[in-house]
């Protein structure tokens, strides 16, 4: 059985990560490790790409909190694209959405980085 | 009143089981999908906790989780008898302060609380803790 899946891409020097499945505190440290591989390697610029995940606890929401900081201290973002209604009502429950930006479409979250990158 | 229960090892690979064994309890009570939803997760926000905090991650100890249903009620009471953990002290963490301070815990015992609508405790350390999550069913 699948219970939490990561694929990772590049696409126009983003990081794309598409999550699928549950992520609970089971296979959070999966989530966790995928972010730190991207910030050794100095990638910075990332978007999660939630459309087949399932499910989410507050183990994986700890996740995203635990990255951000340093993501954006290093002129970089988390940004969050295509989840369910079932997924965003949990990032909602807990203000998510004024801590991170959250977009239908995986495009308009990676165009939003070339918006903040022409105006700097 | 009807009764169920599961019992689990203290290991988050059994998260998964405890969510399944809520959501069909919930769903025959006759709760809607979001409903559901929301009491797997605060199941699942409960018994992170003892697996986390009072039984620190030994996977030879057990959680017990019952379902009572009574007259449009859905309780689900989950006991350890691990070190005692008092959610009840958890206070709803201000998301500015909390971001700005680089957290990644406590904010399952807030789910818990919005998820459903009331949560009990009876702390007893050493002998038995109990987290009673209830739930009304709508008329």
């Amino acid at each position: 059985m699948i219970d939490f899946k990561i694929a990772h891409r590049e696409q126009q020097n983003i990081n794309v990560l598409e999550l699928k499945g549950y992520l609970d505190a089971h296979t959070a440290p999966k989530l966790e490790e995928a972010f730190q591989h991207l910030l050794t390697s100095q990638r910075f610029r990332i978007v999660v790409n939630c459309k087949e995940l399932s499910y989410i606890s507050s183990a994986g929401l700890g996740v995203f909190m635990a990255f951000i900081e340093d993501v954006r201290n290093n002129k970089g973002d988390i940004k969050l694209t295509n989840m369910s209604p079932k997924v965003y009502n949990v990032f909602d429950l807990l203000g998510f959405p004024l801590l991170y930006e959250i977009f239908k479409d995986e495009q308009e979250a990676i165009s939003r980085f070339f918006e903040k990158s022409k105006q700097a | 009143m009807k009764t169920g229960s599961i019992q689990i090892e203290s290991r988050t690979e059994r998260l998964i089981a405890v969510r399944e064994f809520v959501s069909e309890a919930a769903h025959e009570f006759g709760f809607t999908d979001e409903d559901v939803s929301k009491i797997a997760l605060a199941v699942d926000e409960a018994c992170t906790n003892v697996i986390k905090h009072a039984y620190k991650f030994d996977p030879t100890k057990t959680i017990q989780v019952v379902v009572r249903t009574d007259n449009g009620v859905f309780e689900i009471a989950i006991r350890d008898t691990g070190t005692q953990f008092n959610p009840a002290q958890v206070r709803r963490p201000d998301m500015k302060e909390y971001l700005s301070h680089y957290r990644k815990g406590g904010l399952g015992v807030f789910l818990m609380k919005s998820l459903m609508d009331k949560v009990e405790y009876e702390i007893a350390p050493g002998k038995m803790n109990e987290v009673r999550l209830i739930k009304y069913l709508p008329h």
